[in-house]
């Protein structure tokens, strides 16, 4: 029986609480600087794609939202012809951020992906591609990998040694 | 002419009370939970019921096949019918009164038990056992608490010496009955939850066992019936308790009478709301043993203690 009033009071005592829901149109809440949103695509420090559409991304998506095309430039270098991102699927995981080779693929603080059209939710390369390096600044994926891509010369990238001579001798 | 008016303006006032009170019930049902409610349409939200009700009255109004129809309309009506009926003896002001009955309080308990009518056909009419579950459960529930509700009111009526509602609160100038009545008042308070099936006794529509108990089947304005005749229910039982325990309008005069009258019956509202917000359901079995075993001895002393002290003081 007193337990009865006793919840009553304390019930009551809460409308002197402060509220705890959160106004979201009027009064945003705080979203650090690498909080995973949407996706994005970045460009190396040269200003060209990072992407070298190895698929690795569509592949790791478990929402299959992710959809592109390879296509190789008169260089030889890798590029997606089209990079296609269904956001009314994207579940903002961040596998596919995980999975990318050369961080190309990266989650911005953006989340507010409403539209009145379901078809403005599917965003192509050119709405994903930023101008930017994101979060990763001064990386370029060739200049660590062993390929020659017009980049650098072989042997004269970061953490990487001249190419052994195979005809000397010595050691 | 002078009743068309005083018609009108009971049902504007009585209807208009219970379509607010589904705005009302969710604020403060949020205030409580830390919460904002419903706080988007109109300011503080309260045009939320106009929304509400133009979204129910487009919403299908599906008779389930199955079902008995004439039955299965006529239910909800009688809900609502009963309960404004009851309005019409409800003294709200000297002078607003529809009816001014020499047996209001026999008017409003007998209009009470024909409501329960309404949810047994309704719950019988559906043809789906939880609705059937839920109108068994209302019509023993509110059968067994019918009992000493009357009882209740009796210590009120015996020391007022009238069934007249206008009365009984004239005679309450020197004290109010909450006072000589404590006992009574309780045990009508606690009936009066259950009467209106209201929370923590809404066995008969316990949503985590039955569905939505007797109304599972209702869809579009038969629900909104329901759902209004429940809150319609409240603003009865509240006004019934200011005024048969609370001196109903009289206050002190510098407010005219009405305002006092809207101002306890909201702090009952207000309190009914609170329950809700707070109380877990009791089991069934709960209810009837604390009903008969506790609630109906305490009303019957009540009545012989009254009769007691009118009778050799």
């Amino acid at each position: 029986m007193l337990s009865i009033f006793r919840s009553l009071w304390l019930t009551f005592l809460h409308a002197f609480h402060k509220r705890e829901t959160v106004l979201y149109p009027e009064e945003k809440p705080y979203l650090p600087p690498r909080y995973r949103g949407r996706i994005i695509l970045s460009r190396d420090p040269d200003g060209k794609e990072r992407c070298v559409a190895c698929n690795l991304c569509a592949s790791a998506c478990p929402v299959d939202c992710i959809s592109l095309q390879a296509a190789e430039d008169k260089d030889g270098r890798r590029y997606p012809e089209f990079f296609r991102i269904n956001f009314s699927r994207c579940i903002f995981c961040g596998y596919c951020e995980e999975a990318c080779p050369t961080y190309a693929i990266q989650l911005i603080p953006d989340f507010e992906l409403g539209e009145y059209d379901r078809q403005n939710m599917v965003y192509e390369k050119e709405h994903l591609l930023i101008d930017g390096q994101g979060k990763y600044h001064g990386y370029n994926f060739y200049k660590n990998a062993g390929v020659d891509m017009g980049v650098k010369g072989k042997g004269e990238g970061e953490n990487e040694e001249p190419p052994v001579d195979l005809k000397s001798l010595l050691p | 002419m002078k009743y068309v008016f005083i018609i009108a303006g009971v049902l504007l006032l009585v209807l208009n009370i219970a379509a607010l009170l589904i705005w009302v019930e969710r604020r403060l049902l949020a205030l409580w939970q830390d919460r904002y409610g419903p706080n988007r349409v109109g300011p503080f939200g309260i045009f939320q019921v106009l929304a509400d009700v133009v979204k129910i009255f487009f919403k299908e109004d599906w008779i389930p096949p199955f079902s008995d129809k004439p039955v299965f309309v006529m239910a909800p009506g009688i809900l609502m019918i009963t309960i404004l009926f009851t309005f019409a003896v409800i003294p709200f002001a000297p002078g607003f009164e529809v009816f001014d009955s020499n047996i209001a309080i026999l008017l409003f308990l007998g209009n009470s038990s024909l409501g329960v009518y309404s949810i047994v056909l309704g719950g019988w009419a559906s043809n789906n056992k939880y609705s059937l579950l839920g109108a068994m459960r209302a019509s023993a529930q509110m059968l067994t608490y019918e009992v000493f509700m009357g009882l209740s009111l009796m210590g009120v009526v015996m020391m007022a010496d009238t069934f007249n509602m206008r009365e009984i609160v004239e005679a309450q100038r020197k004290i109010w009955f909450i006072f000589p009545q404590f006992a009574g008042f309780l045990v009508f308070l606690i009936a009066g939850i259950a009467e209106t099936h209201r929370l923590p006794f809404d066995i008969p529509e316990a949503e985590g066992e039955l569905v939505a108990g007797y109304h599972s089947e209702y869809s579009g304005m038969k629900f909104g019936m329901f759902f209004v005749g429940e809150y319609l229910g409240v603003t009865l039982i509240s006004a019934i308790i200011v005024v048969m325990f609370f001196g109903g309008w009289l206050g002190p005069a510098f407010l005219p009478p009405i305002f006092w009258f809207l101002f306890k019956t909201f702090i009952f509202i207000g309190f009914f709301i609170l329950l809700r917000a707070s109380l877990p359901r009791p089991r069934y079995d709960q209810l009837m043993e604390v009903g008969w075993k506790i609630l109906l001895p305490l009303a019957l002393i009540n009545i012989l203690i009254t009769g007691a002290v009118i009778i050799f003081i």
